[in-house]
């Protein structure tokens, strides 16, 4: 029995040391970062192999709820400064709020060209339903009924809305056609899958306050030096290529890049 | 109805709330008696199959259902395609589509109740009124229906509740449409997800006394028929 004892301690601190090296990173992130945090989460994983990451996606209001409640992240990546601001106000975060990148909407349809259309072709009979993300919790749908509002669309479009619960969904909605088109986020249009459907008209950022975005690492993540490796590895100069890829803005960036981005996306050079 | 605190727009996911359930269990109550009859009566060798298939909403996730509808009521899907060519439009985001999906999903909720109540029936009965040469509806009418009312009861009861409760489907087909498709269950998510929570615990209250006075109904009724037999006997 005493040598099963001590087998046992062995193996448990043998263990021990070992997942001292292999750690998990749980993230909580906006779905408007589906496809860009996918990719920099491969790239992270071949530059820290040991390193363990999982992605959840969802509106950044319930992630922020979530959170908020004791939801075991380390790491939340919002599409709005305003939640990680509110929970490092209520004492839930452990570093400081940084912003990380400058999000863009867009119009985009499966069925119609959007790169030929503008705000006003809303109104044709055509589009019977048009997709936003619900403005109540979701930061994109939020700045899609300012950019309305502010073209004073609004109250004509409205009976045709339909919500997705988060900016995903709200694609999700677009690309089977269920809904003739809607607004989403730049970085989901850039994606392979949605951009060879169809182009997109980018959105005069004049007519919706700025998307700032931002990220946090939770008191849940204070101790994970995984955790922190990857949010060190969002400064890293492959991180930044992928995000300029999917159209979003980076901090200490001149707004051209967007430009630059389209140009590689459309043609494909990488 | 002023004094409670619930904003107008949590007023019409009640009102749609209720109108989809009703509507629902009504169009349930109408496919599902000549069904559960038909299960009741045949020898068919389809039997299993087709009392295997009502009762699958039960084991399915309903994102499942959700996103099968997704794609069939969608404009590339054949009953998208047959809708809008009767001029129907699509049926995602409408009153309609949630119509469909929640016949579809409270289904075993309508069929299973009847289909017991059936099978139990004296089969004497029956025969009895059909040598008086009662037609086959007289006799459903006046010896079917009196006889299996515990069974009526528990699958209207059974299949409104249920439909107040749908969630999953509703998420996935839905579109979230103030006072069109925005239920109550997906109003408690929004203010949840808005961090509304005292809004969305009045909402999540008052769904909580609902299931609580349906199933408590339902045994006092249960208890009120037993009485009546024991009475009679």
């Amino acid at each position: 029995m005493k040598l099963f004892k001590q087998t046992l301690l062995t193996a448990a601190i043998a263990f021990s040391t070992a997942s001292a090296w292999a750690e998990d990173v749980t993230i909580a992130a906006a779905s408007d970062l589906k496809f860009a945090l996918e990719d920099i989460k491969t790239a992270y994983v071949t530059a820290h192999p040991d390193d363990n990451v999982k992605i959840t996606f969802g509106s950044s209001g319930k992630l922020s709820t979530q959170i908020e409640q004791g939801a075991p992240f380390d790491l939340f990546f919002s599409a709005d400064i305003k939640y990680p601001k509110q929970l490092a106000a209520a004492k839930q975060a452990a570093s400081e709020v940084k912003p990380y990148a400058l999000g863009r909407i867009v119009l985009w349809s499966n069925t119609h060209d959007a790169s030929q259309l503008t705000l006003e072709s809303l109104k044709e009979e055509q589009f019977k339903h048009i997709a936003i993300a619900d403005p109540s919790h979701a930061p994109y749908g939020k700045r899609a009924e300012e950019a309305l509002t502010a073209s004073k669309l609004w109250d004509t479009l409205k009976p045709k809305l339909v919500y997705g619960e988060n900016i995903a969904q709200t694609a999700q909605f677009i690309e089977s056609g269920n809904a003739d088109i809607g607004i989403i986020a730049l970085a989901l249009a850039l994606n392979p899958e949605l951009s060879k459907q169809g182009g997109h008209y980018l959105i005069d950022d004049a007519l919706h306050e700025p998307l700032e975005q931002a990220f946090i690492l939770t008191t849940h993540g204070k101790d994970n030096t995984a955790a922190q490796r990857f949010a060190e590895y969002m400064q890293h100069p492959a991180a930044r290529k992928i995000m300029v890829k999917y159209g979003f803005v980076l901090p200490g960036e001149a707004a051209d890049t967007i430009a630059t981005a389209d140009k590689t996306a459309t043609t494909g050079a990488q | 109805m002023e004094w409670l605190p619930f904003t107008t727009e949590d007023w019409a996911a009640i009102r749609l709330t209720l109108e989809l359930s009703a509507g629902a269990t009504l169009i349930l109550l109408v496919l599902g008696t000549p069904l559960a009859w038909w299960l009741a009566q045949t020898r068919s060798r389809l039997k299993p199959i087709i009392a295997a298939l009502v009762a699958m909403p039960l084991v399915l996730p309903p994102t499942v259902l959700g996103f099968y509808l997704l794609m069939l009521m969608g404009p590339h899907g054949w009953v998208g395609q047959a809708t809008q060519a009767l001029g129907l439009g699509r049926l995602p985001f409408s009153f309609g589509g949630m119509l469909v999906a929640s016949v579809l999903f409270s289904m075993p909720f309508v069929v299973q109740p009847l289909h017991n109540a059936f099978e139990g029936l004296d089969k004497r009965m029956l025969e009895a009124a059909a040598t008086l040469r009662a037609s086959t509806l007289d006799v459903f009418f006046s010896v079917v229906l009196p006889l299996s009312r515990r069974g009526f009861l528990a699958a209207t009861i059974l299949g409104f509740a249920h439909t107040v409760g749908e969630f999953g489907v509703v998420l996935m087909v839905g579109g979230n449409i103030p006072g069109q498709t925005r239920v109550v269950s997906m109003q408690i998510y929004n203010h949840v997800e808005s961090m509304q929570y005292s809004h969305a615990h009045w909402l999540a209250g008052l769904m909580v006394a609902f299931a609580f006075i349906v199933l408590l109904s339902m045994h006092l009724m249960n208890q009120k028929l037993d009485v009546e037999k024991a009475v009679k006997t």
